[in-house]
């Protein structure tokens, strides 16, 4: 998975053509960590099709916020750098895969 | 492929259910812990625990969670991530069944889902969850560098939370429903945030309203003395506002209370023989990790004990090849004694049986499912079968006549 910052994210997610699934994520944030390895899982299965990318917002707090991204654990998706769908808190990793199909 | 059968399935991988799980694994059970998500449950979302006995300053919930799932892990109790959607607990042999389909089988349950925070319902909570709407502190606390934050809730976890978040948060106001100085947080957490001077306080004042487009901006409060309205502007709310079990896939496995809290007794026992409750989805006083812990232990014990009893049920009673004479008896009930002693007394003049007492103060298990009322009783089983049931007056006759008439 893509490792986003403030330096990247622009021309990774916001300026990039496709779909973009981004994980917002923070170590201190047990549900983040627990969801992590299933998204891994998930970038493998799709990854020929969408891109991955992961925003640790300890690091990028500024960022996660021009986002919207104010609680974690949160996972959102672009289309041509539009945000199409996001799900936060309270969500599976299915849920995620569901969106990835909608998505393709 | 043959069902795989535990001797001891446990929902929920929280303090509670890791510690039946190391209690079970202890007593040489087959043990399996089924978790949704990551094992340690509400704790491992709680930075500052200095709490639990042995832990002392500066413990963190994520650190004791770690060292309790390995610890179970460590005496061989087995881990698995799935959710629990549905249940079979009538029979002797219980059934979980998972989201993804799987089914699990045991022959003793204990049931430690736990709680989860409560939402209040106000007006803009639910559509700004994530949105600067919080019910963990550690997963969002990160956001409020330098920012305002409002927390809802005076007990335990509001109060700490409120202090954990003064490491990131310019200025945390709480919203606090009682009269000036009165918070239901333990006191060393009231003094430390007492003498914290990015926490203020709002008394007697609920939330009426989170307003933000996209993004929380502002809040209502409402004074309850007065029913003013005061419009405040903040960049996160985080509720600690108690907590509701999680419970609902359990509505008609056991009984629950008005609440949804699972009703235990004293060995953490179910109204379902060989299902117990644990930690923070039961009925109890106190919730903590400490508590949590030792339901999860005294379920474990009592899921043991009861094993025992079926396994001893069904080699001495089920599966014997002679007629089994069953006395149930007791040492407080002075009729039973002397029906059990003529009994042994006599046993050859019966004829070719075996007898089994069954002493209802420590068994009512047995008890019960033959659904024996008084005693001294006596039933006669033949081939796991129950073919005569006598009333607890002594006769040899009777009895052998009996035991004759249900061999044949």
């Amino acid at each position: 998975m893509l490792v986003l910052d403030k330096d990247n994210f622009e021309a990774e997610v916001l300026s990039a053509k496709g779909s973009v699934v981004v994980d917002f994520w923070s170590p201190k944030c047990e549900p983040c960590m627990e969801l992590m390895p299933e998204i891994v899982a998930l970038s493998e299965k799709y990854g020929s099709q969408v891109k991955f990318g992961k925003v640790d917002v300890s690091q990028n707090r500024r960022l996660a916020i021009s986002q919207k991204v104010l609680g974690l654990p949160t996972i959102v998706l672009y289309k041509d750098g539009e945000k199409v769908a996001e799900l936060t808190k309270d969500f599976v990793v299915d849920d995620v895969e569901g969106k990835i199909k909608e998505l393709l | 492929m043959s069902k795989e059968v535990w001797d001891l399935l446990v929902v929920g991988g929280g303090p509670a259910g890791l510690t039946a799980g190391i209690y079970g694994a202890r007593s040489r059970l087959k043990t399996m812990i089924v978790e949704k998500g990551r094992p340690g449950g509400q704790a491992a979302t709680t930075e500052e625990m200095e709490n639990y006995p042995g832990f002392g300053r500066g413990a963190k919930g994520p650190d004791i969670m770690k060292a309790m799932k390995e610890h179970a892990e460590d005496f061989g109790v087995v881990i698995k991530k799935e959710q629990i959607v549905d249940l079979d607990l009538t029979g002797e042999l219980k059934k979980v069944i998972t989201k993804k389909g799987d089914e699990y089988f045991a022959r003793a349950v204990v049931l430690a889902p736990g709680a989860h925070p409560r939402s209040l319902g106000i007006k803009g909570e639910r559509a700004l969850v994530g949105k600067g709407v919080s019910y963990c502190a550690t997963c969002d606390a990160d956001f409020y560098e330098e920012l305002e934050v409002v927390v809802v809730g005076n007990g335990d976890a509001a109060i700490e939370e409120a202090i954990y978040l003064t490491k990131f948060a310019e200025k945390v106001t709480i919203i606090v429903i009682h009269d000036e100085g009165i918070l239901d947080a333990n006191k060393a957490s009231q003094e430390k945030a007492f003498a914290n001077h990015k926490i203020n306080f709002v008394w007697n004042s609920v939330l009426d309203e989170i307003k933000g487009d996209g993004m929380v901006e502002s809040v209502v409060i409402k004074n309850l003395k007065t029913g003013e309205l005061t419009e405040m502007e903040t960049n996160g709310v985080f509720f600690f506002v108690g907590y509701t079990p999680n419970t609902d896939f359990l509505k008609d496995k056991v009984a629950l209370n008005d609440h949804g809290y699972i009703i235990v007794n004293e060995k953490m026992e179910t109204s379902v023989p060989g299902v117990y409750g644990a930690g923070d989805a039961c009925e109890k006083y106190l919730r903590q990790v400490v508590t949590a812990a030792a339901d999860g232990a005294i379920a474990a014990f009592a899921a043991d004990k009861y094993l025992a009893e079926e396994e001893g049920f069904r080699e001495q009673v089920l599966e014997a090849d002679e007629p089994v004479l069953v006395a149930f008896w007791s040492p407080q009930n002075e009729k039973s004694i002397e029906f059990v002693s003529n009994l042994e007394q006599n046993l050859d003049e019966i004829g070719h049986v075996k007898l089994v007492k069954i002493d209802v103060y420590r068994n009512q298990l047995v008890a019960n499912r033959y659904e024996v009322k008084e005693i001294p009783a006596l039933l006669i089983i033949n081939k796991g079968q129950l073919v005569g049931r006598l009333p607890g007056e002594f006769n040899v006759k009777t009895i052998k006549e009996a035991v004759a008439a249900g061999s044949n």
